[in-house]
């Protein structure tokens, strides 16, 4: 039996399978996922039709984090300990809203997991609403294109420095354009003992608009304008970025997805373009992007 | 061993006895102090190879144990009142998952208004959860039935969660002369869990699965059966502890003098103790008074309530909750294990909030009762005249 799939009701085009597959592959599948509920739980493990080939489990919404601590704390009672790897799964309305005292609290107390945040930037199992993770800008069904707003007011939250800042030994950001960067890093991640957070970027053909064959092409773009900058943090320390060669101006990033459509006729799209552009001119800065 | 402890100390060692695997919570009055001596145990060392946990929140405290089951463990955790309700979420997810976790509720009311002292509104509030609740009388109880849950909640034909029902402050924190168990004695009760399903890196399950509208309802239907063969399984095991340790607590519930009894109180918890007290002392006054003591909640005794009240003429109980605009929780369920007999029936609610039950006021409801003096129904007793400050009138406003 495969690690995950066939049969996964992913739509065409969507980042997580990539993200799940590439993580179990690097640990070699000796792994237990616990889930979030969200696009991953719902393609992935419906009764009777389960993708997974490795242990599952599916509790609530918001709190994966506590149930792989109850794992990992089991299993250290147990002796059980070093039978495998426990990895977290959980979409970005888990991870930065609803979870997130639950996850600080597990990264708080560091429990010896690994947490991954596929970041598709919204809610997307129910149809592309707004999460702390969603940029400014975007059109999604809660921050809705108006004559007054024109999508999300706002900056997202900024989930790796909380991470780091709690002191979690294993930090980083990872992409679906970039598989072998993320299974490197999925790697590195299982030396540390602790809380390890990895947020993958991981873009959702429906909800942000955009063709199925670009998905690879459009978290590429992210990385290459410095909107999503892939860093690593080792015990508090900022050990390796991806350096950008010529960094693009946002607008390519933009233009390619209907979340975004409206910055280029709307009011106030130009303030927030320029916004966006500021936001990875401070990420080129803040992480040396710029080779 | 013979000592005078306080209740939450009587818990606390009887959870050590069980062997949890893990133990995760979250301070709250009045259970603190039942995790306070758990945490000091595992600082000493007197907890094995188990993990303490003390997490952020009840929310994530209930979580962890439940990651702990799904993966074999045996697991606990204690709270009340608003913790409880924080935890429901978790709970009901984790009796759906069928997984045996534990838990001790130190019975306090729910806000608001804020009130730390105790009735059952907590606990009553989560029994359409899927969780077997049984509430104690008295902390040697308390002790006895913390091994017991654990059996019962882990045995194969149960497999659901189990919450043992404390009432807060009146056990927990009162001094009582309590035979500790040792470890040989409860070893020989409980041995260690033995999963029938659990989380494997080598043998893959999924767990937490979701379900169409072509399985859900089989999952929840399944619960009910074994809610239903828990009532069997609860017995036996009682029974097996009566013969191993010598203390008869007997099934579902206790029925005294009820055989012949004019009137009958049902009731739960410390306060049929007072109860018990009050009816041997009218008895001797030549009253015809029982009491039924209903220990299991969850799954409910009706067989056995309706079998010992089949004679009685007057059913009195005493609900220590609400079910605001309805019949009170535990009266809805003995009256529905009457249905057809028709007995006077007076639902009673008194002592919300840790308003004292004095025995002066018990021995009112079964008079009045007996006299005839009042009309069956719900009514409210030790409740003080009081203005209703909502809706506001006029002249609250100005």
């Amino acid at each position: 039996m495969s690690l995950f799939g066939p049969g996964h009701g992913a739509c065409p085009g969507c980042g997580i399978p990539i993200v799940v597959r590439t993580a179990l592959e690097a640990l070699d599948g000796r792994v237990i996922a616990v889930n979030s509920t969200g696009c991953l739980e719902i393609i992935s493990s419906q009764y009777g039709r389960n993708a997974w080939g490795v242990s599952y489990i599916h509790s609530l919404f918001e709190n994966a984090a506590a149930v792989a601590a109850g794992i990992e704390a089991a299993l250290r009672a147990m002796k059980r300990e070093k039978d495998g790897h426990i990895v977290v799964f959980a979409g970005d309305g888990a991870t930065y809203d609803i979870g997130f005292g639950v996850l600080s609290g597990v990264m708080d107390r560091n429990h010896n997991i690994i947490y991954i945040c596929y970041n598709n930037e919204a809610y997307q199992n129910t149809g592309n609403q707004q999460s702390m993770a969603t940029p400014p800008g975007a059109a999604t069904t809660t921050t809705p294109v108006g004559k007054l707003q024109p999508g999300k007011v706002g900056r997202r939250k900024d989930m790796i420095s909380i991470a780091v800042a709690h002191g979690c030994p294993y930090v980083a950001s990872a992409s679906i354009a970039y598989p072998a960067d993320l299974k490197r890093k999925i790697k590195r991640a299982a030396e540390f003992e602790g809380t390890k957070y990895i947020d993958v970027f991981s873009p959702c053909v429906t909800g942000w608009g955009i063709d199925g064959k670009l998905t690879v092409e459009v978290a590429r773009l992210a990385v290459e304008t410095g909107l999503y900058p892939l860093v690593e943090f080792e015990n508090g320390q900022l050990v390796r970025v991806r350096k950008i060669k010529q960094r693009k101006p946002v607008e390519e990033y933009l233009k390619l997805q209907r979340r975004f459509r409206h910055l280029f006729y709307h009011p106030k799209g130009k303030e927030i373009i320029e916004l966006l552009q500021r936001i990875a001119d401070e990420n080129a800065k803040k992480y040396g992007l710029d080779a | 061993m013979k000592k005078v402890v306080r209740g939450f100390y009587a818990i606390a060692d009887a959870v050590r006895l069980s062997r949890p695997d893990v133990i995760a919570a979250y301070p709250i009055t009045p259970q603190t102090e039942i995790v306070e001596n758990l945490a000091a145990m595992y600082a000493n060392g007197e907890l094995g190879d188990a993990v303490y946990i003390t997490a952020e929140s009840e929310f994530s405290a209930a979580s962890i144990i439940l990651g702990a089951s799904a993966v074999g463990a045996r697991a606990f955790t204690a709270t009340c009142a608003q913790g409880l309700i924080l935890m429901s979420e978790v709970l009901f997810n984790a009796a759906g998952m069928r997984l045996p976790i534990v838990l001790v509720v130190a019975n306090r009311s729910l806000s608001a208004p804020l009130s730390i002292w105790n009735d059952y509104q907590d606990s009553i509030a989560l029994r359409d959860a899927g969780i077997i609740q049984l509430y104690v009388e008295n902390n040697q109880e308390a002790h006895d039935m913390i091994p017991t849950a654990f059996k019962i909640a882990e045995d194969k034909r149960v497999l659901l969660p189990f919450m043992v029902c404390v009432d807060g402050y009146k056990l927990t924190h009162a001094y009582e002369s309590v035979d500790l168990l040792d470890q040989e004695t409860v070893d020989k009760f409980l041995g260690p869990r033995k999963a029938v399903v659990k989380l494997d890196f080598d043998k893959p399950v999924a767990m937490g699965c979701y379900a169409s509208p072509d399985t859900y309802m089989e999952f929840r239907v399944a619960m009910e059966f074994a809610m239903e063969r828990a009532k069997k399984v609860m017995l036996d095991i009682f029974n097996e502890w009566y013969e191993m340790i010598g203390r008869n607590w007997g099934g579902h519930i206790v029925a005294e003098k009820c055989e012949d009894a004019d009137v009958a109180v049902v009731a739960m918890g410390s306060t049929v103790a007072l109860i018990r007290e009050v009816v041997k002392q009218m008895r001797k006054e030549g009253k015809k008074v029982g009491v039924v003591k209903v220990r299991t909640y969850r799954p409910f005794p009706s067989e056995e309530i309706r079998d010992a009240l089949r004679d009685v003429d007057k059913v009195i109980v005493i609900d220590r909750a609400l079910s605001i605009g309805a019949e009170l929780p535990l009266a809805a369920d003995v009256k529905s294990a009457l249905f057809g007999l028709s007995p006077e029936f007076h639902s009673v609610v008194t002592g919300l909030g840790g308003r004292d039950i004095p025995r002066e006021l018990i021995i009112k409801i079964i008079d009045d009762v007996l006299e005839g003096k009042v009309k069956p129904g719900k009514r409210f007793e030790g409740v003080k005249e009081f203005e209703e400050v909502i809706p506001y009138t006029e002249e609250v406003i100005s």
